[in-house]
């Protein structure tokens, strides 16, 4: 672990709230450890600025460690920035070189309404989620015991890859056309794969995608951006299921 | 989208089908199983149906994809300063709707020229017209005379005479004189020269037949490649997009639909391309 | 001083839960509606909390600072969740589970809690697969399960890596139904700045909309506090960014006990330290301590070669490797108890023997090694092929790791740029759990009426130290199974109140205070930024309330954070405005919060003159460097009460611990 300092320039998004007017800002950024995640970069920026008695840059992030979903940014224009696989989070600056421009954006799409700088609102992941992302069972905890209906490893598995989906957004922003079909794929697939989701299947995909044309979410065309820039590896197959199981929902009426 | 985009793939296997006459078969034999094929393809019920589904199709496909990218635009009212897109996905995927309207450009105007003169317009359209030379004793003079005529090729198998028929309403053919007497009899139906006049159309002399040389044939010719090179990219994506837009993906699958469509968006518009060519070269 | 009740019910433990619940009063679903229930946070216990009142019919408003409840820290668990299902035939029952936490946890935790934690732990699971939570399996198609520190059988549930994810997505899935339903509302992007009491009852809280900067008044008949833990009061942990204590600390201030701070779970295999300008740090599941062996090099000049890069850790040979659990706990070896683990880790790097080449030397190897080589044989055994070459072996191995483990090997590789496939990892112990929180009775309620504690805002069921795997079962189990239950006996008697004004004295000033204090940062003519002071704050937390603590230090740490929380509310300078989203805002209030709390911890430490669990004191060892406890004098709760900000004027009550089922001993993982 050689750690060494790059000094940077960034082109940064700053808007006051919904309703202003925004543009891109130069700042400039001596001395960032290789070491750094992409955001401890950004935490030492806003250091900066507030030494210099300056607002500090307001961009969404928690966890830090690429699970949590909250942190997002379009960086050098691509979703979660130049590594494929990875949140911006888990972006490090040894992936960048002394002396480089960053160009750092906020998600885009009519869907994710711009809140502050980089930071947007992505509730409409949850309304799609409130419409039908769930399996209609009450809390008691005494359904049946767990093991009572085995499912086959592989369809547990793809469950489950579809389920790692983190909700950040990464799809909508990247696709041409703002589509969140990979997140509502991914959704639909988890509960379409397993017994447990199988029975309200048909009112599920129905009811998501309905959400989802509400929200302002574009169509998808296939381009596969998503899948390339999704920091969980979500693959296009979701998507087919989830073109399947609407086509069959839809044919049985 | 997916369900006309894959018929229309069809069609295109059809149509090339058709297409494929113009070259593999060659000489007089060629041209009349050409002409007799368009005609069939004009005239067969069944196939009647099918071409207006794919007129449905081609006008669904072309609304549904212009309400799509508008939708699509909407989505995303203000764009990045600064995007990629190339790190993710091809050229040809984020495309579609350009290759799409440059398409239906190629069509409009593959329509006029083709479509259009055969089907729609009032002009007189050529028949398709065997020539035969043939030797005639000249009884007053004893000298043997070489002929040339010019016949007809009905529907029915015949062959008439050019000279003393007249053709109305395109492909009716009527002899109009009977016994010295002013009278129209129908005796048949010609079949269409379109062979001739793709041929015209890409250079060849066909002045005989009835077709203007076209002095434009190498413009003509590079637009229908270029046009064709637009088609190619269309189904570079379009092919197995469709699958997956139908819900087909399948990990030991998929990875063929990918391949047999890129070798279809090679193959069947490269073959298209390749006909004019060979005729314009052939000229 | 008093003595708290803590109100068990009598009984044998295993019927202790039955009958409690079977005699506490219910609230007719008719009168359900007519009951305003609020709750705070969204993680496994809030999320599952709110679900199950908005299930039951109550009108549930949901609270979280996140822009979706799906993103509470909760997500960020790894490992595994712990369930008595004996599944494995590995003669595991509840009584082990209880056994093993009670045990873990050095004999600190409430019996009756952990038994009920234990009796409910097999349902949990059950409820997790009926929502679709998709966990491991096996080719048989029944789960799968591994094991985790503390304990001798394989319990523990899980879902690859990312445990925590499909757990937490299980319950924002099922509070997302209710949510859809209009049964709860849900409030993201809101914090909790304060709690409102009317004559003694928790009635409400006043929450800021971090968007518009509103201060909101919310109103109802219980508030259910399910806020996490205070780990970041470290600064540098492994919790979120945003996790913070200001729900718990509020209720605190407004008169609610706040028990065992001092004890804080440092997790022994995390990322090490990188440099000043790091805000986070990443842990790597417990569960890798199932395949991974923790050295340091026996020598310390190959320590230092290390250290400058003259010698790689694979050049160390075999019989140069001091395998130091597996010396010192023969019995549990890698597994023993994540204190243990993290004190062993400690202490060779302390005697010179840390491979990190940070300021502090710290860390110490996670060898996969001997596990690629003995899984990949076995793999290639599996394809019967019973002779196989080295290169199949190592190249199997790593195979078999890489399904097991490969979305942490991918993330230590992006953290540190070193493939550890190759090369072993390099861990150290951070901050990762506090067991500590509001001090809760058996219905889990605060010393406030109607004001509950759930998950690791309370302090009930882990003792001194938790075991890997139970945070998750902690959260969902007082969240589903608990809380619907013990809430609803409360409410009983509220079905006469009626709807609750917020148009009352009380909510007024405790709006004005909150918004007195947001003034107060907002045009402070300070200098300095909030990360500044929290930096400062941290260092003190973890040099001197940190793995190791004496009396000196602990005297230090207490004078040095109440200098720091003046020159805190000096010179902290907060940019922007407070009618707008202002991320600096919000952490200054919170920081104010975490200041506090930090030097009520070195208090706490101070007065519990033992060792135990997390809480090492270091004039409480035995010759092996094992922990000493004082079950004579110290086992007790420690609940403080607030007296101010200043912490050494908090008073001391205590709960007295009864171990009526378990004999209590000497905890030993040798």
């Amino acid at each position: 672990m050689a750690s060494k300092f790059i000094n940077i320039n960034l082109k940064i998004w700053r808007q006051k709230n919904a309703n202003a007017k925004g543009s891109l800002e130069s700042y400039k950024l001596d001395k960032v450890s290789t070491d750094s995640s992409f955001l401890e970069m950004l935490d030492q920026l806003n250091d900066q600025l507030i030494n210099e008695q300056k607002e500090s840059i307001a961009f969404d992030h928690d966890c830090r460690e690429g699970i949590c979903g909250m942190c997002s940014l379009y960086i050098n224009g691509r979703a979660h920035g130049p590594e494929t696989g990875t949140t911006t989070c888990q972006l490090h600056m040894r992936k960048f070189n002394d002396g480089d421009t960053i160009y750092v954006e906020p998600w885009r799409s009519r869907a994710f309404p711009i809140i502050k700088d980089l930071v947007v609102d992505r509730s409409a992941f949850d309304r799609i989620q409130q419409a039908g992302g769930f399996v209609s069972v009450n809390t008691s905890g005494r359904t049946m015991d767990a093991n009572a209906i085995p499912i086959p490893k592989a369809d547990a598995d793809k469950a489950f890859e579809a389920a790692a989906c983190i909700g950040c957004g990464a799809c909508v922003a990247t696709c041409k056309n703002g589509s969140a079909m990979l997140f509502v794929g991914a959704k639909v697939s988890q509960y379409a794969l397993l017994p447990q989701g199988k029975v309200e299947a048909k009112e599920r995909v129905v009811n998501m995608v309905r959400q989802m044309d509400e929200e302002g979410f574009g169509n998808c065309t296939n381009t596969g951006a998503c899948e390339i820039e999704c920091p969980k590896g979500i693959s296009l197959e979701n998507i087919a299921r989830m073109n399947r199981e609407f086509l069959f929902a839809a044919a049985k009426g | 989208m997916a369900l006309t985009g894959l018929f229309l793939c069809t069609f295109l296997v059809g149509h090339l089908a058709g297409n494929l006459q113009l070259v593999f078969s060659t000489g007089e034999e060629g041209k009349r199983a050409f002409n007799e094929y368009a005609y069939f393809m004009a005239h067969n019920p069944a196939i009647k149906l099918l071409s207006y589904v794919t007129y449905i199709s081609i006008l669904f496909h072309i609304v549904d994809g212009f309400m799509l990218t508008i939708q699509n635009k909407k989505a995303r009212p203000v764009g990045y300063a600064y995007n990629k897109p190339s790190a993710n996905s091809s050229m040809a995927s984020r495309n579609m709707a350009v290759l799409g309207t440059l398409i239906l450009v190629f069509l409009a105007t593959h329509m006029a020229n083709f479509w259009w003169k055969a089907k729609v317009s009032e002009d007189k359209f050529p028949l398709h017209v065997k020539e035969i030379s043939f030797q005639q004793n000249n009884e007053m003079t004893g000298q043997v005379q070489k002929q040339t005529m010019k016949l007809y090729l009905t529907t029915a198998g015949n062959y008439v005479p050019v000279d003393g028929f007249i053709v109305k309403n395109k492909t009716e053919l009527y002899e109009a004189q009977l016994n010295a007497q002013k009278v129209e009899l129908k005796m048949g139906e010609g079949y269409k020269d379109l062979h001739s006049l793709v041929f015209a159309f890409f250079g060849h002399d066909k002045t005989k037949q009835g077709f203007p040389i076209n002095d434009m044939a190498l413009a003509g010719l590079i637009f229908y490649v270029i046009s064709m090179l637009v088609l190619g990219f269309h189904l570079w994506h379009g092919f197995s997009s469709a699958f997956q837009t139908l819900g087909v993906n399948h990990p030991a699958y998929t990875p063929w639909i990918k391949k047999i469509g890129y070798g279809f968006a090679i193959l069947v518009p490269g073959l298209f391309a390749l006909i004019p060519i060979v005729i314009f070269i052939t000229k | 001083m008093s003595i708290l009740d803590s109100k068990i019910p009598a009984g044998h433990i295993s019927d202790k839960w039955t009958d409690h619940k079977n005699h506490l009063k219910l609230v007719a679903p008719n009168n359900r509606p007519k009951i305003d229930v609020i709750v705070v946070g969204t993680g496994l216990a809030g999320a599952s909390a709110a679900a199950s009142f908005g299930e039951m019919g109550y009108n549930v408003k949901a609270f979280c600072f996140q822009d979706s409840p799906r993103r509470a820290h909760s997500i960020a668990a790894q490992g595994g969740i712990n369930a008595a299902k004996n599944y494995q035939n590995d003669g595991d029952s509840v009584y082990r589970l209880f056994y093993d936490t009670i045990k873990g946890g050095d004999y600190r935790a409430r019996e009756a809690n952990v038994h009920r934690l234990a009796e409910v732990s097999g349902n949990i699971i059950d409820q997790c697969v009926a929502q679709g939570v998709p966990f491991a399996r096996e080719y048989g198609g029944l789960l799968d399960n591994r094991s985790f520190g503390g304990t001798q059988v394989q319990r523990t549930f899980y879902a690859a890596g990312q445990t925590g994810q499909q757990l937490l997505l299980g319950a924002y899935s099922a509070l997302s139904r209710q949510i859809g339903l209009g049964r709860v509302k849900m409030y993201h992007r809101h914090e909790m700045l304060d709690l409102v009491t009317v004559d003694g009852k928790a009635r409400g809280i006043i929450a800021r909309n971090l968007v518009t900067g509103e201060l909101e008044r919310h109103a109802a008949h219980a508030v259910i506090i399910a806020s996490g833990g205070y780990g970041n009061v470290y600064f540098l942990s492994t919790n979120a960014m945003g996790s913070n204590v200001s729900a718990a600390w509020k209720v605190h201030k407004r008169g609610a006990l706040f028990s065992n701070p001092c004890f804080v779970q440092i997790h022994p295999t995390c990322v090490p330290v990188h440099g000043t300008n790091q805000a986070k740090l990443t842990l790597m599941s417990e569960s890798l301590r199932n395949s991974g062996r923790i050295w340091v090099p026996m020598k310390k000049e190959d320590a230092e070669a290390i250290r400058e890069g003259r010698l790689k850790p694979t050049q160390i040979a075999e019989e140069d490797r001091d395998y130091f659990l597996e010396r010192r706990y023969p019995a549990f070896g890698n597994l023993v108890p994540r204190d243990v683990a993290s004190r062993a880790a400690k202490e060779r790097c302390d005697a010179g023997f840390g491979v990190e080449a940070n300021d502090t030397n710290e860390g110490v190897y996670l060898d996969f090694s001997t596990e690629i080589k003995s899984k990949g044989r076995q793999a290639a055994f599996a394809q019967g092929d019973h002779n196989p070459s080295n290169e199949k072996i190592i190249l199997m191995g790593k195979k078999w790791i890489e399904e097991k483990y490969g979305n942490l090997f991918q993330m230590y590789e992006k953290i540190t740029d070193d493939n550890p496939y190759e090369t072993p990892m390099k861990i150290y112990p951070a901050v990762h759990y506090t067991m500590g929180g509001v001090w809760v009775d058996y219905n889990l309620q605060s010393t406030i009426k109607g004001c509950f504690v759930a998950g690791e805002a309370n302090f009930s069921d882990h003792g001194a130290n938790r075991l890997g795997a139970s945070a998750l079962m902690q959260g969902l189990s007082d969240g589903y199974f608990v809380l619907p239950y013990t809430v609803s006996d409360y409410l009983a008697d509220e079905i006469r109140t009626g709807k609750i004004s917020t148009d009352t004295p009380e909510f007024e000033s405790a709006e004005n205070e909150v918004k007195n204090s947001i003034e107060k940062f907002v045009s402070n003519k300070g200098t300095k930024s909030v990360d500044f002071f929290h930096k400062r704050l941290g260092l003190i937390m973890w040099n001197k309330v940190g793995m190791g603590r004496n009396e000196q230090g602990l005297k230090e740490a207490i004078e040095e954070i109440g200098t720091l929380r003046d020159e805190f509310y000096q010179d902290v300078f907060v940019p922007g405005d407070s009618n707008e989203l202002n991320p600096e805002l919000e952490k200054a209030m919170r920081v104010a919060d975490l200041i506090e709390l930090g030097q009520l911890m070195a208090v706490d430490a101070l007065n519990r003159n033992e060792s135990c669990g997390g809480h090492f004191r270091e004039e409480y060892q035995d010759a092996e460097g094992e922990t000493l406890r004082d079950d004579e004098n110290f086992k007790y709760v420690a609940a403080w009460e607030y007296k101010g900000m200043d912490a050494i004027n908090s008073v001391l009550h205590k709960e007295d611990l009864n171990y009526e089922f378990i004999t209590i001993a000497a905890r030993n993982y040798k």
